[in-house]
């Protein structure tokens, strides 16, 4: 007898699996046409003039009228109790638009006020120095500033893009993992094809591994389509070129395999179709939500961040942002992957135990 | 028959699905390049049987060889060498029938030209079609197909013709007939005595979980006679069915 190929098998079964995900319309909804759609209004929308976040620099005097006046704009965030080291770093990669620094003038009353800007954020730089133009002119303030000394610090451009869209992937990734594993492996158990396979003398790993080959390509497909038209659409930062991409596809592999292991456990415990998407919204729209998808978890109050901070998918967006932005290898993130391994045993330990084969 | 060797041996099979006796002390052996019949009232146990038999459910004792391997022992080895047809499966999604057979010829590691296995249940016409656009009768035409991929020694076909019509009917058991003839022992169930008559070689009565009778459809119905059975009615030379095949003729229909 000709000896049995569990790897043909494997990859006839991937192969099924891909054809038939790519001919799904929710799975091609779901993983590209979403993210992109959020890309697109994100992209244009331009980050929608929120606030500015000036930095106020260690050892500045703080009871001035002129941080008085900045704060009443109410479109100026003021950062304080960070060390100088801390704010380097955060204006150079412009998630500190501004720092300032105000010191009563030797000998004078009046005050001398000391502005670094930075590139990266060369729009909300702007804004700042025309408020800041504004204050000096104000009749009551007048006699008080003496002088504005104004300087720029080179740091890269950090654009919306650069924010919304590893948080979109991350998301697109998710809902792939999730939906589309926890429906596949349930309707293949209702509709009595998992049982028709069992007839031939295909393994169990074969198919766990062959659906998961398949979904596993068609959400890097799905991510690198994200990725370039992000790139060459909307001036998305790759640092190091495609090696950016080859590790952000790294760390996409690694994220869907880990969200797989949901949609494993919701195969198992949903009892019909129809059950699945309220079950995978528990997972997916907490994450969606709280994991940095759209806003840096840095904006949650205080008692959220926490929450924040326990769920896989923040550490997806995390280390995608750090190594597309500012061109971290995987060995500097590996503390996100650490983390988001530690969820995959975790996921897997439970899938183990709640999943129905029929 | 010429050689009867067994190829199928089934001793004193019992099947519980908790306190319900569904197989009780069953006991029967196929022999190789017959058409076996399985044969019985809804609920007797016979796709119980028959999936016990192809290792998709486990028993609850008894012992069953497959062409010298164990349904314990060696399933994989059994699913090697048999084809399935289920009374209820499904077919992958969003695939049509030519992919559908890539699929299978991959899980059994078989080499065949998929074009080819539908032609031998004449769908070829449908190659690109789904599945789930098939009528019922295509549907049992290619559950057959998926069947005979890996070309295999025995093939089990829970209850193939429910549902077809007549000329399907006939078609099937010219099918099933070249498939024994080509060397395969074949393993039926149903529930038309005309079919069971025609088309198997030895049936078997199975009614609440045990075997009442087994034997050549011939002996069975000399043995009922011989016992003093007459028909209440005398029958005409031709019936309803004949005129239904007269009127519409022979073919398959799509
Ligand atoms: N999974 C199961 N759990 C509990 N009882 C079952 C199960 N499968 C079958 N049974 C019971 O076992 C008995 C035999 O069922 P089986 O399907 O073998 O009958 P069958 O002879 O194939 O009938 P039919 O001609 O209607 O197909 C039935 O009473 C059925 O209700
Ligand atoms: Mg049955």
């Amino acid at each position: 007898m000709k000896k049995y190929n569990n790897l043909t098998a494997t990859l006839a079964l991937a192969k099924a699996s891909f054809r038939s995900i790519m001919r799904s319309p929710s799975a091609v909804v779901f993983t590209l046409a979403f993210p992109l759609i959020f890309i697109l209004v994100f992209g244009f929308l331009g980050g929608g003039g929120t606030h500015i976040d000036v930095g106020v620099t260690p050892g500045s005097d703080v009871n001035n009228p002129v941080m008085g006046m900045l704060e009443k704009t109410g479109m100026i965030r003021l950062i304080k109790d960070k060390s100088k080291a801390e704010f380097d770093k955060l204006l150079e990669k412009g998630n500190v638009d501004a720092m300032i620094d105000v010191h009563r003038k030797v000998n004078s009353a009046a005050y001398s006020v000391n502005v670094v800007y930075t590139s990266a954020s060369r729009d909300k730089g702007g804004i700042l120095k025309s408020v800041l133009n504004n204050i000096f002119y104000d009749k009551t303030l007048k006699p008080t500033v003496a002088e504005i000394k104004e300087s720029t610090i080179t740091g890269r451009e950090y654009k919306t893009i650069d924010f919304i869209l590893p948080g979109q992937l991350g998301f697109s990734l998710l809902s792939t993992g999730v939906f589309g594993t926890a429906f596949v492996f349930l309707s293949l158990r209702q509709t009595l094809v998992i049982k028709r396979f069992f007839a031939t003398p295909v393994k169990r790993s074969s198919i766990v591994i062959g659906e998961g080959i398949a979904r596993i390509g068609f959400a890097l497909i799905g991510a690198l389509f994200i990725i370039l038209i992000g790139h060459f659409f909307f001036g998305f930062t790759l640092v190091n070129g495609a090696l950016t991409v080859v590790n952000m596809l790294i760390l996409a592999t690694l994220g869907v395999i880990v969200f797989m292991g949901f949609g494993f456990i919701i195969s198992g415990i949903a009892k019909s179709e129809s059950m699945v998407p309220p079950i995978s919204n528990i997972i997916t729209l907490p994450q969606f939500l709280l994991s940095g998808t759209f806003f840096s978890i840095e904006a949650f109050p205080s008692w959220l961040q926490p929450i924040s901070r326990a769920l896989p998918l923040t550490y997806l967006n995390d280390a995608m942002r750090k190594v597309a932005f500012e061109g971290l290898g995987l060995w500097d993130v590996k503390f996100q992957i650490m983390i988001l391994l530690i969820w995959g045993i975790g996921i897997y330990a439970v899938a183990v135990k709640v999943f129905k084969w029929e | 028959m010429e050689t009867k060797k067994a190829i199928i041996s089934v001793k004193d099979l019992v099947k519980k699905y908790d306190d319900f006796v569904a197989v009780q002390g069953l006991s029967f052996e196929v022999y190789e390049h017959e058409i076996f019949g399985l044969l019985g009232p809804n609920g007797a146990g016979k796709t119980t049987t028959l999936e016990i038999i192809e290792t998709l459910r486990a028993k609850t004792s008894g012992e069953i060889i497959v062409d010298g391997f164990s349904v314990d022992k060696q399933p994989q080895d059994i699913k090697q060498i048999i084809g399935v047809q289920l009374q209820a499966a499904g077919y992958y999604p969003n695939l049509n029938l030519i992919e559908l057979i890539e699929l299978f010829a991959g899980l059994y590691g078989a080499n065949i030209k998929p074009m080819e296995m539908l032609e031998k249940v004449n769908l070829q016409d449908k190659a690109k079609a789904k599945y789930k656009a098939l009528s019922g009768g295509q549907k049992q035409r290619f559950s057959i197909a998926t069947t005979l991929i890996n070309q295999p020694k025995i093939i089990f076909l829970d209850e193939p013709t429910t549902g077809l019509d007549p000329q399907a009917r006939r078609n099937l058991w010219d099918l099933i007939t070249e498939i024994r003839d080509a060397g395969t022992t074949v393993v039926i169930t149903t529930h038309y005595m005309d079919e069971a008559e025609q088309l198997c070689d030895r049936v078997a009565f199975v009614e609440r979980g045990q075997i009442i009778a087994l034997d050549t459809p011939d002996n069975l119905i000399d043995k009922l006679v011989n016992s003093g059975f007459e028909r209440k009615k005398e029958v005409k030379k031709a019936n309803l069915e004949d005129v239904f095949i007269n009127l519409t003729g022979q073919e398959w229909r799509e």
